[in-house]
């Protein structure tokens, strides 16, 4: 770092005409103490060659808050000392050369109540396309209670949703429909019957099931239904099918919403891509209609995997938990979708912590007070099976929906016998582990054991046993080694 | 029939030492035990009859297990569960329920469809044993 400039004092020299660097104007103060009610930022920085990291800072903090690129007049009409954003800390980051982590201080004051939309505006908004960085992460946020109070948080929850449910003690188990594309309305409810049938709770539309040529979104509603109670019928249990809402306007949405409620649904679904604006309505709608809200994360890749550019999904997901949706995909650590393991717990605890402390290998940067917000209940989905089911619950606990959509669907011996089989390892595993046994080192030896009475998960450990998805993670922890899972 | 309500309902019957275990898991994470039981087990019947109040100071299983005995005496042929309750600040809820006793027999729920406008049906549920008979001799004097 080069000869750090320091903000200019004399309101004459300041308030000339003219360019002025960054830190000169303000936006850069080692000496700043955050405050209780200052939302903070933790961006990861990668400076252009030559550009001094201490002026990268101040600009993302001037670029997320109230700065243009030259000196204005206009400035002095208001308090801009507290309008200004404050880069207040830089750090290079471990092992990575010419990275930093800096961390800006905003005042409260810059946000407008209860809207993501408007916070989002600000935090990424022109900052992550400045020409002086190569490029930048948004890492993670502290946001203070007087803020997180401004949001009504999920409809739902994890307490009520499990007490409407009247399920408690064990993950919940779930699929996705396969092939998620092509099927008829008829063929599709068939499906959704055998898998609630055999033994899971809830079923789920893909993301991109919406109303297409092949099946109408009405058809999908009725056909899911028809399974779904015919299944619950059979079981005395509750069953859900997450009815995938997603729509061009939000007037469908609601329309398809409206729906699903009408045919007696707990549960609509929608996906991450309708937008911050788009999740806040629905939310509301669900709160007014005792609606649990299913959110898929379509898309999120495209700005969390990398590490040197984009937001990580820990910061989506605390907007989520904001913005107010009950169910959230936030990764397997073991099956076919990125994620390493500390990483992904990281995302866990935003989810469902009562306080979330500062864990810098699980990349939690901040202690967070939710401030009794709901807990959103996490969704393990993508290539899991049911041979994991001991590294599963040990790595994410009983809060979690476990997702096997070809680990039902495609067992040999039909999608009954799939969910039957994750049915049993599960609650099997959850036994095992409340009467104290080492489920991370014995898991195998209890999974062989419970197939002893349950011929389809004999098949299944058979077919799958032996699948892992061993690659290297993109989002991994800066501050330890982490092995992924075998 | 097999309802499977509750978190072991598709393992075979806990013995009373597995039982046993699961209350001393319990006891463990400070949850108060309790035993309920009914003879009208719809997935929406949320108020199951007490058998006694939740056991907040018990050490261990021994208490739960001499209590689980009588209710078994008493109610052979209806649904028993046993609950865990946290009092913890965030949770406020039951955290682990199963099924400790079923009748002998387990006739079900009935389908019914009212069907409505369009394609639109809804749906209830009734369970056979409970049209049957009243409360309380439901399941005991066979079909």
């Amino acid at each position: 770092m080069g000869a750090i400039e320091q903000k200019i004092i004399d309101p004459k020299k300041r308030y000339q005409a003219g360019v002025l660097k960054y830190a000169q104007m303000g936006y850069w103060d080692a000496s700043y103490e955050p405050k209780d009610t200052d939302v903070l930022a933790v961006f990861r920085i990668t400076p252009q060659d030559g550009v001094d990291p201490v002026e990268a800072a101040a600009a993302v903090a001037g670029e997320s808050s109230t700065a243009t690129w030259t000196v204005v007049w206009t400035d002095r009409l208001t308090a801009s000392e507290t309008y200004r954003a404050k880069a207040y800390r830089i750090d290079p980051v471990p092992g990575q050369e010419g990275q930093y982590f800096c961390w800006v201080a905003y005042e409260l004051d810059l946000f407008e109540e209860g809207s993501i939309a408007n916070l989002t505006a600000s935090i990424i908004g022109n900052v992550f396309s400045f020409k002086p960085l190569k490029a930048a992460r948004l890492e993670d946020m502290r946001l203070p209670v007087a803020y997180v109070k401004t949001f009504r948080g999920p409809p739902t929850g994890i307490v009520v949703e499990r007490e409407r449910l009247d399920k408690f003690g064990r993950p919940l188990l779930g699929a996705t429909m396969k092939p998620k594309l092509g099927l008829s309305g008829k063929n599709y409810g068939r499906v959704v019957y055998e898998a609630l049938r055999g033994g899971l709770d809830f079923t789920k539309d893909d993301e991109n099931i919406n109303s297409q040529a092949f099946m109408h979104w009405r058809d999908r509603f009725l056909y899911c239904m028809e399974g779904v109670n015919q299944a619950a019928a059979q079981t005395g249990e509750i069953k859900g099918h997450y009815l995938n809402i997603t729509a061009g306007t939000m007037e469908e949405m609601y329309k398809r919403a409206e729906f699903a409620r009408d045919l007696g649904s707990s549960i609509v679904m929608i996906d991450l891509i309708v937008g911050w604006t788009a999740i806040q309505s629905i939310s509301n709608w669900c709160r007014d209609n005792d609606m649990i809200l299913h959110m898929h994360r379509a898309g999120h890749g495209t700005y969390t995997r990398q590490k040197n550019h984009g937001v990580s999904f820990r910061v989506i997901a605390k907007w989520l938990r904001l913005a107010g949706v009950d169910h959230l995909h936030a990764g397997t650590a073991v099956g076919k979708l990125e994620g390493d393991p500390m990483t992904v717990q990281g995302f866990y605890n935003v989810c469902r912590d009562t306080y979330t402390r500062q864990d810098l290998p699980r990349g939690l940067f901040f202690d967070q007070d939710w401030a009794s917000t709901r807990k959103v209940m996490p969704v393990a989905s993508g290539g899991i099976h049911a041979g994991q089911m001991h590294q599963l619950l040990d790595l994410f606990g009983d809060d979690v929906v476990l997702q096997f959509g070809g680990g039902t669907i495609g067992h040999p011996m039909g999608i009954q016998a799939g969910a039957t089989a994750n049915r049993v390892a599960l609650e099997a595993m959850v036994l095992a582990r409340n009467e104290g046994r080492d489920i991370r080192h014995e898991g195998p030896d209890i999974l062989r054991a419970a197939a002893e009475h349950c011929r389809p998960l004999r098949a299944a450990l058979d077919t799958w046993g032996e699948v892992t998805f061993n690659y290297a993670s993109t989002d991994t922890s800066d501050f330890v080694a982490t092995p992924s899972m075998a | 029939m097999r309802m499977t309500q509750g978190a072991f309902s598709f393992l075979p019957e806990l013995t009373d030492i597995q039982i046993a275990a699961q209350i001393e898991y319990c006891l463990r994470n400070e949850w108060a035990v309790s035993i309920e039981f009914t003879d009208d087990p719809h997935p929406r019947n949320v108020y199951w009859s007490m058998w006694g109040l939740p056991m907040f100071d018990l050490h261990d299983a021994a208490g739960l297990m001499q209590e689980l005995a009588a209710c078994r005496a008493a109610q052979p042929e209806h649904y028993i569960r046993i609950n865990a309750f946290d009092p913890s600040k965030g949770w406020e809820t039951v955290r682990l329920s199963f099924i400790v006793n079923r009748p002998s027999q387990e006739p079900g729920f009935r389908l019914v469809r009212r069907e409505g406008a369009g394609r639109s049906i809804h749906y209830t549920l009734e369970s056979y044993a409970v049209q049957r008979r009243p409360e309380g001799e439901r399941y005991t004097t066979g079909t």
